[in-house]
């Protein structure tokens, strides 16, 4: 079984963003950068799903300037095989980056594609479910289990209600959620083996996908400021401003 | 031209994020209709016709549609979308399986997850877990897009909208439901609550949120949790609020051994009263909170309890 693990590199988790000062961006200047974490525990799956024989062969594969191989070696390095960039300076949005995956899984067919549900500086929650659209296969989104049984993946996702078990059938699209796996550090060996692994560069043009934004960021500000609040002393208190102040119980 | 908004809901019952969506719906010029698409759902069109502002009710009762599986609702909405300038499902976890889906196959891009209606093709959407808020123009001929449930009051249910039976059929025989494990509870659903109480990785077991329930049952409130407490298995994961779990605004957040993460002030921060309770002083939930505790949840907790 080859497995496609599409990543992103964006603004490391821990960062807090703000807007620039004119409001005509996100401010990225010097911000440390990462692999997104829903990524992350994509690759890890693959991974897991080769060492358990399941697995033949893991590609890892991104959209973005050359900047993001940086991050496709930290899939090499967790254990993805090689690994593509497809690179482009236009800041693509989730269904031009899933008419580019369309056509890596064209070249490469792939059985399982593996996502991150979601990237954490759009918040966009989409290049899976596009994906599986544009290649007219199932989709598996927010899964917190897989297994590969036969020609079919059984799926648990994460639901609003609880939790829903799907099947579907390979080829597939799955999207991982948080509590699929708990990601592998990788070890100074396996940094080390990454950068002698395969890492082939397209140019986005070559695939023929139109990839142009659709929408147009007009400007980015930031969110309503909470007044800060007051510290009671004892919880006789609390329940007296909730009481009488914020009126919010009786 | 019409707008046409999915309805959330179980067959039996509508959900209150399709009344949300419905109001958000007003702000765009044209008559608002909503799909119902779910096998034996005529409790859940019953109640679609009510929604006030509804003009019709789409109703698509077919077995393939009962699980809400997006390669067949996906396709339905496509068959039916000719005639809507937008389209709008809440952002709950069946909106965003099969939105996206649906876009793609449009060949338009999604606006995910909008706060605000500026225009017929302007949103206002929060990005890097809202610590920006973005305004963004689309330039498609359609506009497919998920609603924050929390940012738009829920439509009355004072209306009466006619009903149309769709005879349309779309199983793509490539996914299949299996099982579902949904929670049973007499507490109000997270999103719709008026009151949370939320326990963090301070609770430091499952069994310690029976005192968080105490005080739940005392004011009608609902009970979640961080992401700490849920990747630590004290709580399932429909409890959590935060970025990538449930986001709430309820008139009250009582927030409990709870840090702040910026993950999960994402979650809750537009809550209008929040309370926190923690032992550590410096904890970041504490610049958010109305209302700060320094305490220890364990003595705090049933104090509030019988404060009550």
């Amino acid at each position: 079984m080859k497995i496609l693990v599409p990543i992103k590199r964006v603004v490391d988790y821990n960062v807090k963003v703000r807007p620039k000062a004119d409001e005509s961006g996100v401010d990225l200047n010097n911000v440390k950068m990462a692999i997104n974490p829903f990524c992350e525990i994509a690759v890890e799956e693959a991974v897991r799903l080769k060492e358990a024989g399941t697995a033949t062969e893991i590609i890892a594969v991104t959209v973005g300037t050359s900047a993001s191989q940086e991050q496709l070696r930290t899939a090499l390095a967790l254990g993805a095989d090689r690994a593509i960039l497809v690179e482009t300076d236009v800041e693509v949005e989730p269904l031009g980056i899933a008419k580019v995956l369309k056509g890596i899984i064209d070249k490469e067919s792939p059985d399982l594609i593996l996502l991150g549900k979601q990237a954490i500086d759009g918040d966009n929650n989409q290049t899976s479910q596009m994906l599986a659209a544009l290649s007219g296969y199932a989709q598996a989104t927010f899964a917190s289990e897989l297994k590969i049984e036969g020609e079919k993946a059984v799926v648990t996702r994460e639901v609003d209600g609880g939790l829903q078990t799907i099947s579907v059938n390979l080829p597939c699209i799955v999207s991982s959620d948080l509590r699929l796996n708990e990601p592998r550090y990788a070890s100074l060996p396996n940094i080390m083996k990454a950068k002698q692994k395969p890492l082939d560069v397209i140019e986005a043009g070559t695939l023929g996908v139109d990839i142009e934004p659709r929408n147009k960021t007009l400007k980015v500000s930031p969110p309503p400021v909470r007044e800060a609040g007051i510290i009671v002393e004892t919880v006789e208190d609390l329940v007296d401003k909730l009481k009488n102040e914020a009126k919010v119980i009786t | 031209m019409s707008i046409l908004v999915i309805a959330e809901h179980d067959n039996e019952e509508i959900k209150a994020s399709t009344n949300n969506v419905v109001t958000a719906a007003t702000n765009l010029e044209g008559d608002i209709h909503v799909l119902v698409a779910g096998s034996n759902c005529s409790g859940a069109k019953d109640q679609a016709t009510k929604i006030a502002g509804v003009a019709k009710v789409l109703v698509a009762d077919s077995p393939e549609y009962e699980h809400c599986l997006a390669e067949n609702i996906a396709d339905l909405i496509v068959a039916i979308s000719a005639n809507y300038t937008h389209i709008l499902s809440p952002a709950t976890t069946n909106g965003k399986n099969y939105m996206p889906r649906v876009s793609a196959l449009l060949d338009v891009a999604q606006i995910s997850d909008i706060t605000s209606i500026e225009s017929s093709d302007t949103f206002e959407r929060p990005i890097y877990a809202g610590n920006c808020i973005a305004t963004v123009q689309n330039s498609d001929s359609k506009k497919v897009i998920t609603v924050r449930t929390t940012a738009f009051d829920a439509a009355q249910n004072d209306g009466s909208a006619e009903v149309v039976d769709l005879q349309e059929s779309h199983n793509l025989g490539i996914s299949e439901f299996i099982k579902e494990e949904i929670a049973e509870s007499d507490r109000p659903e997270l999103t719709a609550a008026d009151v949370i109480i939320s326990g963090g990785r301070g609770m430091q077991n499952g069994d310690n949120f029976k005192i968080l329930e105490s005080v739940a049952d005392k004011l009608g409130a609902a009970i979640g949790a961080s992401r700490a407490a849920v990747d630590s298995g004290f709580v399932p994961n429909d409890y959590q609020v935060g970025q990538t779990g449930k986001i709430v605004a309820p008139n009250l957040y009582i927030a409990v051994g709870i840090s702040g993460a910026i993950q999960h002030l994402a979650g809750m921060k537009d809550s209008k009263v929040i309370v926190a309770i923690n032992k550590d002083e410096d904890a970041p939930i504490f610049q958010v909170a109305d209302y700060g505790l320094v305490a220890d949840l364990f003595t705090a907790v049933p104090e509030l309890d019988a404060k009550l």
